[in-house]
């Protein structure tokens, strides 16, 4: 019996995808588990898997089709068989149903948020979110929570203790692509349940992933030994199904072409509009504060020099690294700045974890350093070079670009003196670092050439007030300007 | 369609059978001539004669064992009981002979017998009078165990308990034999419901509760209380115990993330442990909260009725099963 | 005897009671019931020789020979470890079984207790079936599900062998009801112990079947030792046969040793069943010359004792009484000889068959 296949939801937060390109042929037999396509959606390209077996009878759309989640996009049935009727009805904007990606290896989480990788994301959800398309719409989104209230005595989970949440809730995170952290549990001890996902997925909003959209294009321009960094921050990913890596694909083609016309609209990439609504968003709803240094460069540099020097052809350092390195060892002294804005309470992370902004064609992405406050400075260097290449080849993994508890921006390599940074959410704080640059100072009653560069850190107010970010930037001055503390 | 009571479903059940089979025969105490203790049997001796409705005395051992002997040469008894409480006196012969000739025989010889009669908690009748034991003969391989919560459930299921040809123990609510239901018209064909299959009762998308017998009752009346209270319940009845609708039951707690399981036997070992466990064990990654499970209180009956009101499971208990499986405060 | 409608008679030593309609109730109890002289009452003579013949004796004679040989058999097997669980052997009882299964015809009913390989021999079974049975092999007489406690067979309506004792006697008189209820002219033998008499539900099928005038008759095989508790320390009374007394029922006592006294007693109770449809409640002495089980040391008996009772072995009896009546000592050897052979084939057929392979096809039937 011949079917119509739709678009599977591929990704959590997915509500249409570009049907990249198709791996298979009209015609060609296929088996549970073969890649039938490549779809690009709002995180990254994504596999597009098939659960059944038959003969791909007919494609529905062409490759670079935009098309919506569930919609049409083939037939599949026995060789042979008529689909006349199932064409028509494909076309008469009958429903496929979206039938279930083939179970990706899911990205590990958190440790302390949550459970197994889930194999059957479609199978162990709930209906409601997986439900074909020929339901009744309206429902389908969401089954309605409960209206009652949360029960008094419910709190959140004390700082430090394991994150408990009911099974449902850890499925129906996954789905909507929730990050658990940052959900607070009303139920007894603080279990996360399901309403209180839902409440976060419907309310907040935060925490859904622009994971970089594949685009086209050239490198970022800049020094080698930078990485190229990003103007703004970048929301963080929170377990959407795996990716793996994809070529590159065909540019959006504008919509209108008109010679006459003053302007041309190209249509925003997915990624483009996921930065578009996380920084508006940011910037509307967290009281900045901007906190500026300009610090003495010179001993960072001597220091850099040293290590490259050591290092040899066994790899380089940049400044950007020492700075990571400087920034996770003062957010471990002062545990304070390494915090997040929850509402009733402020959640402290008992682990460093770096996002560093990395410039990609079209947009920006935020691969994450774990543990940067423990690792080695040459680590640092080889991972930031490492995720920077797989950031522009669209090949980061989504555990890579998720759990940041800090940021740091450069925009030193594009001349850029000073500037500031938009928070991150739900990160406290963001680094945004100039040039190196070549100023006159005075040292010992005399005018010579110093190296001087500017930081800026944004602070979210209601976690860091000035006093306190002040303290941190001391901290942090003091392990650029005499680097060797870096070793200590 | 007609409403009728669930003393009068099962009434018509029998007489249809023993019509169309002249092989089934009624036989327990004052089934006959007193027309029943319960008025089950009211009007069967008149139709049929003594030779089919057989007033037994006291010895339910020996009327149990003569119905197992008689299912194995051929006949169809119906063995009642007056009450389940008083099956333990045959238990021996449910247990060790009806469920397991059919195996000991290596097929040769099956037991096609219904044990029936009231079971669970009346009105004040004590604590010997009182109780639900359809655990006991749930964990028993060989029998199968039906509790019919309405009329057209108990005409239904007991027509096919009749015809089935292993020995079923059918337990009756003790207390629902006045409650009323739709049935098919008794001359409409025959109204067979399958043993093994559970009903939904109530459909619902909050929460799922499970119950049988008179519980089913009780949960539809927490349902409705809880609808004003914006909460929608499932109500499924499994209707067979043994085999049990596991599929039936997961679907539902799968569709709802939540279930409480309303039984009116006491907690340990109860038969909503074995339900319960189906249900984790199926259902891991839709539960939003741990399984509840209400029951009466782990006691025996005492007589005065408001404490005998206490110890089973009200609509308010069940309202507070759910509040607690939905993370809700407790109302009011 | 009509079953149907009108009245029934129901003779009680002459007596004719009436009844208003059919069923299974009002006896009613006339004047004549015997009354004993004694509390106990003393067997027949059990040296008296019964009349018969070779044609009547010798099949007895070789049903008797056949069961001692697979008893002996069995009991070997179960030394060498082939068989398992509980073994019961009826050795030294046979004329019990044998005499009072050959009043019967084929489609009658015989419900027995766990010591069942005799009845179950006696009733039409083969011994290759039985042995097998207890060696647990698929081609047993219940496909190894069984064992050597409940053997039942349908073709010859033999149902079973049960290991809660005294239960059994209500599943008798059902089988009894089943037949006065079609009106089909069976009787039903329900053998027991006098171990199983003092239980509920012997004492409830006993009430039944005479309340109800069932078709049965009731045999207690009183082999003087329940496991190992001698009669005077298990019963106030011993002789279980008074108890129908209570009921207003047929009752009768003797030995048995001999395997056509037994025949001709048990007859008679066979034929009160299947014509006035009564039940009649027997006992019969005997006596078992081996333990309860093979797991029994038999310390509470003595030496003296097995050597007497031995020496009333009824196949010594038998077979020299078909000496006596003039059967050829080479038929006899020759009738001996086939029992060996049938006896060794069915162990050899028990060793070769294959092992039980299926418990879950007989639980619950589709």
């Amino acid at each position: 019996m011949a079917q119509i296949l739709g678009l599977p939801k591929l990704s959590p937060t997915m509500e249409e995808g570009v049907l990249v390109r198709w791996t298979k042929k009209e015609g060609d037999k296929v088996s549970p588990g073969d890649l039938i396509a490549e779809v690009e959606t709002d995180k990254a390209n994504m596999d597009f898997n098939i659960e059944d077996d038959g003969v791909l009878l007919k494609f529905l759309v062409k490759e670079g089709d935009t098309v919506k989640l569930g919609a049409p996009v083939a037939i599949l049935g026995k060789a042979g068989e008529d689909i006349t009727a199932l064409v028509e009805q494909a076309r008469s904007g009958g429903g496929g149903s979206a039938p279930s990606p083939a179970p990706a290896k899911a990205a590990a989480p958190e440790p302390a948020a949550t459970p197994a990788p889930a194999a059957k994301p479609a199978a162990a959800a709930k209906p409601a979110a997986a439900k074909p398309a020929n339901d009744d719409g309206a429902a389908s989104a969401a089954k309605p929570a409960t209206k009652a209230k949360p029960a008094p005595q419910a709190q959140a989970a004390p700082a430090g203790a394991r994150l408990l949440a009911s099974p449902l809730a850890k499925t129906l995170a996954i789905e909507l692509g929730i990050d658990l952290r940052q959900v607070t549990g009303t139920g007894p001890g603080g279990r996360i349940v399901e309403r209180d996902v839902r409440a976060l997925a419907e309310g907040g909003g935060a925490q859904t992933n622009g994971h970089a959209a594949p685009a086209p294009g050239d490198d970022a321009p800049g020094e080698a030994d930078e990485p190229a960094a990003a103007p703004a921050s970048q929301a963080i990913a929170v377990r959407p199904a795996a990716l793996t890596p994809v070529a590159p694909v065909t540019p959006v083609t504008p919509v209108r072409q008109d010679s006459d016309a003053d302007w041309t609209d190209v249509p925003a990439s997915n990624m483009r509009k996921r930065i578009a609504s996380r920084l508006t968003e940011a910037k509307r709803d967290i009281p900045h504060i901007y906190l500026m240094r300009d610090l003495d460069a010179a001993a960072l540099l001597a220091y850099r020099g040293r290590l490259n020097e050591l290092l040899g052809d066994k790899g380089k350092i940049s400044v950007n690294d020492l700075v990571i390195k400087a920034t996770a060892i003062a957010l471990r002294r002062l545990p304070e700045c390494n915090a997040s804005w929850q509402g009733d309470t402020i959640r402290q992370f008992h682990r460093v974890h770096i996002g560093v902004a990395v410039a990609i064609p079209d947009g920006l992405v935020t691969p994450v350093i774990r543990d940067a406050d423990q690792k080695g400075i040459g680590s640092i260097g080889a991972e930031v070079k490492d995720l920077a290449d797989r950031a522009k080849r669209r090949a980061l993994k989504a555990h890579e670009i998720i759990g940041s508890t800090f940021s740091v921006s450069n925009l030193g390599m594009f001349g850029i003196e000073r500037f500031t940074a938009i928070l991150n959410p739900p990160e406290a704080g963001i680094l945004a670092i100039g040039a190196v640059r070549d100023v006159p100072v005075v040292d010992k009653g005399a005018v010579i050439a110093g190296k001087r560069i500017a930081v800026s850190m944004s602070c979210d107010h209601r976690v860091i007030d000035g006093a306190l970010g002040a303290r941190w930037l001391q901290v942090f001055a003091e392990l650029i300007e005499k680097p060797e503390l870096l070793a200590l | 369609m007609a409403v009728i009571s669930y003393r009068e479903a099962l009434n018509q059940a029998m007489r249809e059978e023993m019509e169309r089979d002249p092989n089934v025969f009624i036989m327990g105490e004052e089934v006959g001539y007193y027309n029943g203790a319960y008025k089950v049997t009211q009007g069967l001796l008149q139709r049929f004669s003594e030779r089919r409705i057989i007033d037994a005395p006291i010895a339910e051992m020996g009327f149990a064992g003569i119905g197992v002997g008689a299912a194995m040469v051929g006949l169809r008894p119906i063995i009642e009981f007056m009450t389940f409480n008083f099956s333990l006196v045959a238990i021996d012969q449910i247990v060790n002979n009806a469920a397991k000739i059919y195996q000991m025989s290596g097929g040769q010889f099956h037991v096609p017998i219904v044990f029936r009669g009231p079971g669970g908690p009346a009105v004040q009748v004590g604590s010997q009078h009182s109780q639900a034991l359809e655990s006991y003969y749930a964990h028993v391989p060989g029998l199968k165990v039906v509790m019919p919560s309405t009329a057209s459930d108990a005409k239904g299921l007991l027509k096919s308990a009749i015809r089935d040809d292993n020995p079923v123990v059918f337990i009756e609510g003790e207390t629902l034999y006045g409650s009323t239901w739709e049935v098919p018209d008794a001359g409409a064909g025959d109204f067979l419901i399958p043993i093994g299959k559970a009903d939904i009762k109530r459909e619902g998308s909050d929460i799922t509760l499970i119950a049988w017998s008179k519980m089913v009752w009780t949960c539809l009346d927490a349902a409705k209380l809880l609808a004003a209270q914006g909460i929608e319940c499932e109500v499924v009845d499994p209707r067979t115990l043994r085999p049990l609708d596991v599929e039936t039951l997961t679907a539902s707690v799968k569709k709802t993330g939540r279930c409480v399981i309303v039984e009116v036997g006491w907690p340990v070992a109860g038969f909503g442990a074995e339900v319960a466990y189906q249900i984790q064990r199926h259902c891991m990654d839709a539960l939003d909260a741990p399984v509840e499970r209400v029951t009466s209180d782990d006691v025996p009956m005492p007589y005065a009725k408001n404490l005998e009101d206490e110890v089973q499971p009200q609509v308010h208990d069940v309202v507070a099963a759910v509040r607690r499986a939905l993370y809700l405060p407790e109302e009011g | 005897m009509k079953l149907c409608g009108g009245a029934i008679g129901t003779s009680r030593h002459g007596q004719v009671a009436s009844q208003a309609c059919f069923g299974y109730g009002r006896a009613v109890v006339s004047a004549s019931i015997p009354t004993p002289d004694s509390v106990r009452v003393e067997p027949d003579n059990p040296h008296e020789a019964v009349e018969t013949t070779i044609e009547e004796l010798a099949p007895l004679y070789r049903q008797m020979l056949a069961i001692r040989r697979m008893e002996e058999a069995s009991a070997k097997a179960y030394s060498q470890g082939k068989i398992g669980g509980f073994l019961h052997l009826i050795i030294g009882q046979e004329a019990v079984c044998v005499g009072a299964i050959a009043a019967l015809k084929p489609d009658d009913y015989v419900v027995a207790t766990y010591r069942d390989h005799g009845h179950a021999y006696a009733k039409g079974s083969s011994s290759r079936a039985i042995l097998a049975e207890l060696y647990g092999k698929k081609t047993g007489l219940v496909r190894g599900l069984g064992g050597s406690m409940h053997l039942f067979d349908s073709k010859t309506n033999f149902l079973g062998g049960y290991g809660i004792v005294g239960g059994h006697t209500p599943i008798a008189a059902g089988a009894a009801f089943a037949s006065k209820y079609r009106g089909d002219g069976r009787a039903t033998l329900c053998f027991f112990g006098e171990g199983a008499s003092t239980i509920g539900g012997f004492a409830e099928g006993v009430a039944l079947a005479a309340l109800w005038k069932l078709p049965l008759v009731l045999i207690c095989e009183n082999n003087q030792y329940s496991m190992g508790t001698p009669l005077y320390r298990s019963l106030a009374v011993e002789d279980v046969s008074l108890r129908a007394i209570a009921h207003g029922m047929a009752r009768d006592r003797f030995d048995g040793d001999d395997v056509v006294k037994v025949k001709r007693r048990i007859a008679e109770a066979v034929e009160r069943a299947r014509t006035t449809s009564e039940p009649t409640l027997i006992e019969v002495v005997t006596y078992r010359f081996r333990g309860h089980s093979m797991s029994d040391p038999g310390l509470y008996r003595t030496k003296d004792e097995v050597e007497e009772w031995k020496r009333r072995d009824p196949l010594t009896r038998s077979r020299q009484q078909l000496v006596d009546l003039g059967m050829e000592g080479g038929a006899l050897d020759a009738l001996e000889a086939d029992v060996k052979a049938e006896i060794e084939d069915a162990v050899k057929f028990a060793e070769d068959s294959p092992a039980a392979d299926d418990y879950r096809s007989y639980v619950i039937k589709e």
